[in-house]
């Protein structure tokens, strides 16, 4: 065994049991007025909005930045996301679009959402997203090698992909939903956070189940230990089928309550979404106005 | 002051509708108590919620006497299919009115609305389902081909899960045919009284539940009543040992379950995150109210340290405050007595060397309070070793063999229950075999369900509540 391996598995075990218990327990917070009008703006100031299709096009994307710059375009209060997230082919045209704003630029690469990709490819492909404007960068871990035991190569391989990234922020997907168990979950969060990763990532949201609440607790104990052993601060990103307000308030509270409070701010936590964020803008108009609008008070884009 | 603060999100009272004063509840009908009447408080506040009936030597003859008509001529013919009917009729009307009784529970006993909604709730429901399953089964339940009810039988429960420890009694005693007086605890009487309007809602025939309030010479005058057939108590070692005293040479069959001191094991192996929870919720559960509590802490000393340093900072976010809120971890303590026992005993603690941490908390002014607290550095001569607290004070002590966990959790009078965390399947089972206690938990605590027995070894009382195992208390097997 090399030492890599060593490591992960002296990891203490999760019990699944005992983890979905404890998730449980944190959704049933109950998050009311003050509270939950701090939290929402938060949780939008959080929101990677993501576009990953086949179909995206220039025009698609530029609807999505126009979004991302001013959510809702009738009130000056409320914030920007935190990024946009996009093809490395649709990098040029977002970088474009969100020019002189504070939006960040996310592209995921390696061959996305499944890395079978030589590695010269996906650092490539990396490389290309950085020169075309991206800032921060999603990339899969080669879930094959992980599961047949070879770590190490999973290691190499982040450590190269957060080169290519040069000044990018990395985000470390680990795909939870392929890794199977909390186990496994741990051992892949400190092994990309040991590989350099900036942020790690839950899923892809290409394949189910995404993000749950139990993963992402998993995930968040995991930077609180490793910040704990190493001083080095680490972010997290739950992603896909996290939809609702309430949803987005589980989450909230799950980082309070397990990273601490460090974490509640979006250079430490993110949710890759895309129709969060109009679930998000139609609380927050209920909360201003006290009357739930509805759908056509919110844009399609 | 934290930059998430969650605001109040109190559960509204207005559900339940609390009168001024209560009556007993004797043949279906309330009455009033001829002795003095005394006031149930709501301890997170100190005010007075209702004044409540105090039943005399009196009042227990005539619901004794209720309760043997009923069981002569009404329950104990009943085939048990038709006693089945009365059951689900009363689990489903606790669940419709589910809400109503969290909020009267938290209200009287000062627990907070998440347990009471969330775990004391839906358990009572679930031990009325269970047992009225049971009830046109008996004769296949392994105690012969048609066993018997007793009769009669009085029962004694405690505050602190004051509906279901009702539930444990009655409804295993409804479900094997005896009738039953029901005398709650002095400081929780309120949701036993519901529980009787819900009889009459189930149209339960009268004078099989009778319902007594008042203190302890009213337990006495009901355990002693010569025409009870069967005594069942839950509640101190001290008031369970004179109980077994006065019984003894009658012809009564008694179910003891008493007071606990126990272990919660945790092995150098353990999922410790998870481990972490399960002492938190072992020993904060209900504010340690709890016969069952883990209020020993066993670590092994090679990972003691870096499992104090987590469980100090889980601590810290445990939110103590008004018991109805839907975000409180822990509420009040339930009675002034209590508090004061519980204070002393950590005074004690603190003098006989042991190193106190109190999670930082701010307590309401009025009310009962106790911060979440922990005392390392305790060996197993220590009193907060030795003595059950009863509140949310966990003492630390530490092992360094599997051999040395046991000999140490065993090492106590008493032996309701112990806990066991490793992730290695085989210890489990190694441990389980030598721990005296009457339930082991495995990588988990304070987990209860209605099919599983539930009672202790040596002082921690005799019977089995729950399961199949719970039917044979209230049978002539």
């Amino acid at each position: 065994m090399t030492e890599l391996s060593t490591l992960l598995s002296g990891l203490p075990g999760v019990d699944r049991v005992g983890a979905d218990q404890r998730a449980a327990t944190l959704a049933t917070r109950s998050i009311k007025t003050t509270a939950k009008a701090w939290a929402i703006d938060l949780a939008i100031r959080m929101v990677d909005l993501t576009t990953l299709e086949g179909a995206d096009t220039p025009g698609k994307v530029r609807t999505l930045c126009a979004k991302a710059r001013r959510p809702e375009p009738s009130d000056a209060s409320c914030p920007s996301v935190a990024a946009i997230c996009v093809y490395p082919s649709m990098v040029p045209v977002a970088a474009e679009a969100l020019k002189g704003s504070k939006v960040h630029l996310a592209s995921v690469a390696t061959a996305f959402p499944s890395g079978q990709a030589p590695l010269d490819i996906r650092l490539d492909d990396t490389r290309a997203a950085v020169a075309a404007g991206a800032d921060e960068i999603d990339m899969v871990i080669n879930r094959g090698a992980f599961l047949s035991g070879d770590v190490q190569r999973v290691y190499d391989e982040i450590v190269a992909v957060k080169e290519a990234c040069g000044k990018a922020h990395l985000k470390v997907i680990l795909e939870t939903g392929e890794l199977a168990t909390y186990d496994n979950v741990r051992r892949a969060s400190w092994l990309a956070m040991h590989a350099g990763a900036d942020f790690i990532k839950t899923s892809t949201g290409k394949i189910s189940p995404a993000a749950t609440l139990p993963v992402t607790m998993l995930m968040l104990e995991a930077v609180r230990d490793f910040r704990e052993a190493t001083g080095r601060q680490v972010g997290v990103k739950p992603a896909g089928g996290i939809r609702t307000t309430k949803d987005a308030m589980k989450y909230l509270v799950v980082v309070n309550e397990t990273a601490g409070e460090d974490w509640l701010d979006p250079d430490w936590f993110r949710f890759g979404a895309s129709s969060l964020l109009n679930d998000l803008l139609m609380q927050r108009q209920k909360l201003t106005t006290g009357h739930y609008s509805g759908p056509d008070y919110v844009t399609v884009d | 002051m934290s930059i998430f603060e969650y605001a109040p999100a109190p559960e509204s009272r207005d559900i339940v509708d609390i009168k001024p004063s209560y009556g007993l509840f004797v043949n279906g009908e309330w009455t009033d108590g001829k002795g003095e009447a005394f006031k149930t408080i709501n301890p997170a506040t100190e005010e007075t919620l209702a004044e409540v009936a105090c039943a005399t030597d009196a009042d227990v003859d005539a619901a004794v006497a209720a309760a043997r008509a009923a069981y002569d001529k009404v329950w104990g013919p009943m085939p048990g299919r038709e006693r089945a009917k009365y059951l689900y009729r009363i689990a489903r009307i606790i669940q419709e009115r589910g809400r109503e009784l969290a909020v009267l529970e938290s209200l009287d006993n000062g627990k907070p609305i998440r347990e009471s909604r969330d775990v004391d709730i839906p358990l009572v429901a679930a031990h009325f389902f269970y047992y009225a399953g049971w009830a046109d089964k008996l004769g296949y339940a392994g105690l012969g081909p048609n066993p018997r009810p007793l009769g009669v039988a009085g029962q004694v429960i405690p505050w602190n899960f004051p509906l279901l420890m009702l539930a444990w009694k009655i409804a295993p005693a409804l479900a094997c045919g005896n009738t039953v007086v029901l005398k709650p605890a002095e400081t929780t009487p309120l949701t036993a009284l519901l529980f009787a309007e819900i009889c009459r809602q189930a149209d339960l025939p009268p004078g099989v539940v009778n319902i007594l309030t008042g203190a302890g010479e009213t337990g006495a005058a009901l355990v002693n009543h010569p025409d009870v057939n069967k005594v069942a108590f839950t509640g101190s070692t001290e008031v369970g040992r004179r109980i077994a005293e006065s019984v003894a040479g009658t012809r009564k069959k008694l179910t003891l379950e008493l007071g606990g001191k126990a272990a919660n094991i945790v092995f150098d192996d353990a999922a410790i995150d998870q481990a972490v929870e399960g002492v938190v919720n072992g020993i904060f559960f209900n504010q340690g109210h709890v016969c069952c509590a883990g209020s020993r802490l066993l670590l092994q000393e090679s990972v003691a340290e870096d499992f104090l340093a987590r469980l100090r900072r889980r601590m810290g976010t445990l939110r103590v405050g008004d018991p109805l809120d839907k975000n409180t971890d822990v509420g009040a303590i339930n009675s002034a007595e209590q508090l004061e026992r519980i204070r002393a005993l950590s005074e004690i603690g603190e003098a006989e060397g042991g190193e106190r941490y109190t999670a930082p908390c701010e307590l309401p002014e009025r009310g009962f309070w106790f911060a979440p607290t922990i005392f390392t550095g305790v060996s197993q001569s220590h009193r907060i070793a030795r003595e059950e607290i009863f509140g949310p004070v966990l003492s630390v002590l530490t092992f360094r063999t599997p051999e040395e966990a046991v000999a140490k959790a065993n090492n106590t009078p008493y032996g309701l229950s112990a806990g066991v965390w490793t992730e290695k399947g085989s210890r489990i089972l190694w441990m389980a075999d030598r721990l005296r206690a009457g339930v082991v938990w495995a990588n988990t605590f304070n987990k209860f369900d209605p099919t599983s027995p539930f009672g202790g070894y040596k002082e921690s009382g005799y019977g089995r509540e729950g399961g199949r195992h719970g039917l044979e208390a209230y049978l002539d097997v």
